[in-house]
């Protein structure tokens, strides 16, 4: 049993079908990878998975621990140990970096201070904690106070949209290095990604295309899709065969 | 010197302790005033500070010269405020000389009281080169019947600067409504920024306008406003750009929640060909995306908004 289940998850939004029949499990304590092409439904599945408003109307059941979380709302779904780390993370005018942080670990059984861990993520406490989190800091500064605020939080499961995306090479090891963190204390990390360099730190991987499962397993089955550069389906939720050989 | 009028310790004691202030604050020399309703409780001066004040029926007229050269670098302290019931009618009229330069913070407290009318009439002059930042903090009670009515007409002559704050977002706002003018000559700089968080009943009126004349004068207007309930704000942000290299910038940001309304009415009045003024106004809800990574780190809506609203305020 995984810490996450999805039963036959399908979202549709005004007709069109976003996720189809998704089942899938996520082991407690392991990093998985979520690839595939643009528009597969990977962000969607995260931002499914956490509750988000728009994406509550789905068919088929979650379950976290055994239990369904299917009625819950973000908070409650937080509060149980859930986040989530988005593609892009928000900015908020006037809200210290410490204030940020902190706010999350007072929600949860993490114990590290603001220092520690803006530390872990590779960003000097004393330049960035008194700084807001608004657009005076990058993108990828943005992205890596977001991690040092879950990593605050120690969640039993976080859902990370493209780690990634928009930080350079120095700060892709920091959360690596984070990722790494977080699976040693137990977390559980659902990774959506579109790097053959973030699939590698995963232990599982599954494949979505237009909605759909097509493929899970380890690592190294799945490297294929970057090798072979999957082309999305031409037709809705029936994956193109040819484009998986 | 310090000009106490006899047997008025323990009211001044009694205002500062509503803004968590006490006489003992100003032991290092600082330079402070506290006017309760229409009676000057105590006006301690530095050097090149002066103030002279003149008890009216319903107020107080008070006019004050900061002398050309001097340079305070402790901030002087007033402190406005009505324990009781009533109406405060406070006619200012402020004078920087060439090249002085003065941080005045300003307390107004009707923390107590329920039926308040607190009208402030303010003439500020800064002469070249002088250097004027007001910061006014208004402590309100919770009850709704205060009347806030602060007006000011400011003349900035050649390279000097006006920066003010104004702040009221502990206690119900009631009725605020701020009327505030400036002319700004050549290479002068004028900021005003306004934070504001009405609930319930409460209405918020801001009109905030600046004629930037003097050629490479700047001017930014900035008013955060949080509205939730029934409150309603409607803001009123005007710059005039009528001088080479004038340049400007009009920013309102406002959060409605529940039923609040809420207006930003940005007037942009370029009449030179090298002048420049830019406007940006945010109305809405609070943003989602904001609310949901809160809400994702195990904060309920409710707490997740404040947060947010605390920030808007703050910035």
């Amino acid at each position: 049993m995984g810490i996450i289940e999805l039963k036959k998850v399908s979202l549709s939004f005004e007709e069109q079908q976003i996720l189809f029949e998704l089942s899938m499990d996520f082991w407690e304590g392991h990093i998985h990878a979520v690839v595939g092409p643009n528009g597969a439904g990977k962000s969607t599945l995260a931002h499914t998975i956490m509750g988000l408003p728009d994406y509550r109307s789905h068919t088929g059941d979650i379950l976290f621990e055994g239990k369904s979380i299917k009625e819950l709302s973000i908070d409650e779904r937080a509060k149980l140990g859930i986040t989530l780390a988005w593609q892009e993370p928000a900015r908020f005018n006037g809200i210290k970096v410490r204030e940020f942080i902190r706010r999350a670990g007072d929600k949860s059984s993490g114990t590290k201070s603001p220092e520690e861990v803006m530390n872990m993520v590779g960003l000097d406490p004393d330049r960035y904690l008194d700084r807001d989190v608004d657009t005076t800091l990058s993108g990828g500064e943005r992205k890596r106070i977001e991690l040092a605020s879950i990593v605050a939080m120690h969640p039993k499961v976080v859902l990370m949209d493209e780690p990634d995306s928009g930080v350079d090479i120095d700060a892709i090891q920091s959360i690596f290095h984070v990722l790494e963190w977080l699976k040693d204390h137990g977390t559980t990390v659902i990774m959506i990604t579109h790097s053959g360099e973030v699939l590698k730190h995963a232990d599982h991987a599954f494949l979505l295309c237009n909605g759909a499962l097509v493929d899970k397993g380890t690592v190294e089955q799945l490297s294929s899709y970057f090798e072979r550069k999957c082309v999305p389906c031409t037709h809705k939720n029936v994956p193109d065969e040819e484009a998986l050989l | 010197m310090s000009k106490q009028t006899p047997g008025t310790q323990s009211a001044i004691d009694r205002l500062l302790s509503t803004i968590n202030m006490h006489s003992h604050s100003f032991d290092d020399g600082t330079a402070h005033v506290e006017i309760h309703g229409n009676q000057v409780l105590n006006t301690t001066l530095v050097e090149g500070l002066k103030v002279e004040s003149q008890e009216t029926s319903s107020g107080v007229d008070v006019d004050i010269l900061v002398e050309a050269g001097t340079i305070i670098e402790q901030p002087v302290y007033f402190c406005f405020g009505m324990l009781e019931n009533g109406l405060q009618h406070i006619r200012m009229n402020v004078r920087f000389g060439t090249k002085a330069k003065a941080h005045f913070i300003s307390h107004c407290s009707f923390s107590n009281a329920t039926e308040v009318e607190h009208i402030m009439d303010a003439n500020i002059h800064l002469e070249p080169g002088a250097e004027y930042r007001y910061f006014e903090r208004h402590v309100h009670s919770m009850d709704s019947g205060i009347k806030v009515i602060p007006k000011a007409k400011v003349q900035l002559e050649e390279h000097s600067r006006f920066a003010t704050e104004f702040e009221l977002i502990k206690g119900r706002v009631g009725l605020i409504d701020i009327d505030y003018e400036a002319e700004c000559g050549p290479h002068s700089v004028l900021e005003l920024l306004s934070r504001i968080s009405g609930r319930q009943d409460d209405i918020i009126k801001i009109r905030e306008a600046g004629n930037l004349s003097g050629e490479y004068s700047r001017g930014v207007l900035t008013s955060n406003i949080a509205v939730r309930n029934q409150a309603q704000a409607v803001i009123y942000n005007e710059l005039t750009a009528t001088a080479e290299g004038a340049v400007g910038h009009v920013d309102c940001n406002e959060i409605v929640q529940d039923e609040a309304q809420a207006k930003a009415i940005p007037i942009v009045d370029v009449r030179h060909p090298k002048a420049h003024v830019t406007h940006e106004a945010a109305i809405g809800s609070v943003d989602s995306k904001q609310l949901q990574t809160l809400m994702s780190r195990g904060l309920s809506e409710d707490e997740a908004v404040e947060m947010i609203i605390q920030g808007l305020l703050r910035k």
